[in-house]
């Protein structure tokens, strides 16, 4: 979920699939106008990497390098 | 990046099962921990992709599934007292437990609320300072801070109305109490992508250090889930176990270090116990002693008697691996979502109810 605003309360507005609804930070302080966040229950629980995730579309792509690669990211 | 289609891309997702198929050789059975997972394989019909050299089963990893028939009736006997309102998220309302539903007890009279988040349990709790508020704390890691945090919220602006009835497990306990049941033989396993973003990669290096279990953390999209069977096989076919990080946007190797924080401040590791599995020792989460003031169990102190199973019911034996769905035999005939018999037909996150909705239907073409 795309983050569009936040407010001083450490809540946040995100907008899904076209619909606004208002989510807590408490769990990720870090989260920033713009970012995307995995949410849970109300909380996001984590900000999404775009580099990770592009890394991972790469490795997708790429399947002999990732065979030789996995694994290298832990 | 908007982080779905690029993980639905069809081409990418066939190179992928391509691979699996060229790859694949030993027989492999691997077991995805979370109905996340369970209700996405069969949901984009991942299954039927597959060799017939990989078979998926599904683990303990629904929340309401788990959760024992005494804590259910514990709820339910809770929301009979007067002046009492219990929160909770909507999976709960259909789940039989030994003897009635919350859902049941609503149309009695009983006021039970679903709730998005915690923070609307708090809301109510503040709107109405005569009543007491429960909110139902049913789920793995992932729910688990968000519960903190609002009993954290509940102190911090003084609503001394609001409790936690925490029935909370913890995902990595109940995982090594199936390899150590033995029950079933798997050669791998698809560990929980949100559970594991707030634990970290590294709360699943037990399983290649102890057991030689290689596990993989995905995501929900397909291309996540065919990454990861993917690295299974290889793995597989190899010999080799390690943990891989298959969901690097969303998961770090020491996880939610704030949630973590959080839940550690209101919560303290106790034993749990699972539907299908039973008491499993360090497996859930208790409140610690000085928010005893805000622990239902504690402040609620309610026998509700004997538990009792329903007779038939295999959910327990799905939870563990031991069985598929379609083998139990209220699965469609008796038990169907309009009328569960059993939690894994009810929950979003149950192996019964993925089955029904997605699964493969006798004599239908494919």
């Amino acid at each position: 979920m795309l983050i569009k605003a936040i407010d001083r309360d450490g809540m946040a507005e995100v907008e899904i699939g076209g619909a606004n609804r208002r989510i807590s930070l408490a769990l990720t302080p870090e989260a920033r106008v713009g970012d995307y966040v995995i949410v849970h229950t109300g909380f996001a629980i984590s900000v999404l990497d775009e580099e990770e995730a592009r890394e991972t579309l790469r490795l997708f792509a790429e399947l002999e390098a990732a065979q030789e690669r996995e694994g290298a990211s832990l | 990046m908007k982080y779905i289609n690029e993980f639905r891309d069809p081409e990418l997702a066939r190179r992928l099962v391509e691979r699996i198929r060229a790859r694949s050789h030993r027989p492999l059975r691997l077991m995805e921990f979370c109905g996340g997972h369970t209700h996405a394989i069969l949901r984009y019909g991942i299954r039927q992709m597959l060799p017939p050299t990989v078979e998926m089963l599904s683990g303990p990893g629904c929340p309401v599934c788990v959760t024992a028939n005494r804590d259910l009736d514990y709820a339910i006997a809770l929301a009979r007292q007067p002046g009492m309102i219990i929160a909770t998220f909507g999976d709960m309302l259909r789940v039989p437990g030994s003897y009635a539903s919350l859902q049941q007890v609503r149309s009695e009279g009983a006021d039970v609320r679903i709730v998005y988040s915690t923070l609307d349990a708090l809301e109510i709790a503040k709107a109405n300072p005569a009543k007491s508020v429960v909110f139902l704390g049913i789920g793995f890691e992932t729910t688990a801070p968000t519960v903190a945090a609002s009993v954290l919220q509940a102190k911090a602006q003084g609503i001394g109305n609001y409790y936690a009835f925490s029935a909370h497990k913890l995902t990595p306990p109940a995982t090594r109490a199936i390899l150590e049941a033995g029950e079933v033989s798997l050669s791998g396993i698809i560990g929980p992508g949100h559970v594991t973003t707030i634990i970290g990669a590294q709360a699943w290096e037990f399983l290649p250090g102890e057991y030689a279990m290689p596990c993989v953390i995905a995501g929900f999209e397909p291309l996540d889930i065919l990454s990861a069977i993917r690295v299974l096989v290889d793995m597989g076919e190899d010999g080799r176990a390690k943990v891989c990080n298959a969901y690097g946007r969303s998961v770090q190797r020491e996880g939610n270090r704030v949630a973590q924080d959080m839940m550690n401040r209101v919560f303290e590791v106790a034993e749990a116990d699972w539907r299908g599995l039973g008491t499993v020792p360090a497996s859930g989460l208790r409140l610690r002693p000085e928010y005893a003031d805000c622990d239902a169990a504690r402040v609620f102190a309610l026998d509700p008697g004997p538990a009792r199973e329903h007779r038939g019911c295999r959910c327990g034996d799905v939870l563990r691996g031991t069985l598929l769905p379609p083998g139990c035999p209220l699965f469609r005939q008796v038990c169907t979502p309009a009328h569960p018999i059993g939690p894994c037909m009810v929950s979003a996150e149950g192996a019964c109810a993925a089955y029904y909705l997605y699964g493969e239907v006798p004599g239908e073409e494919q």
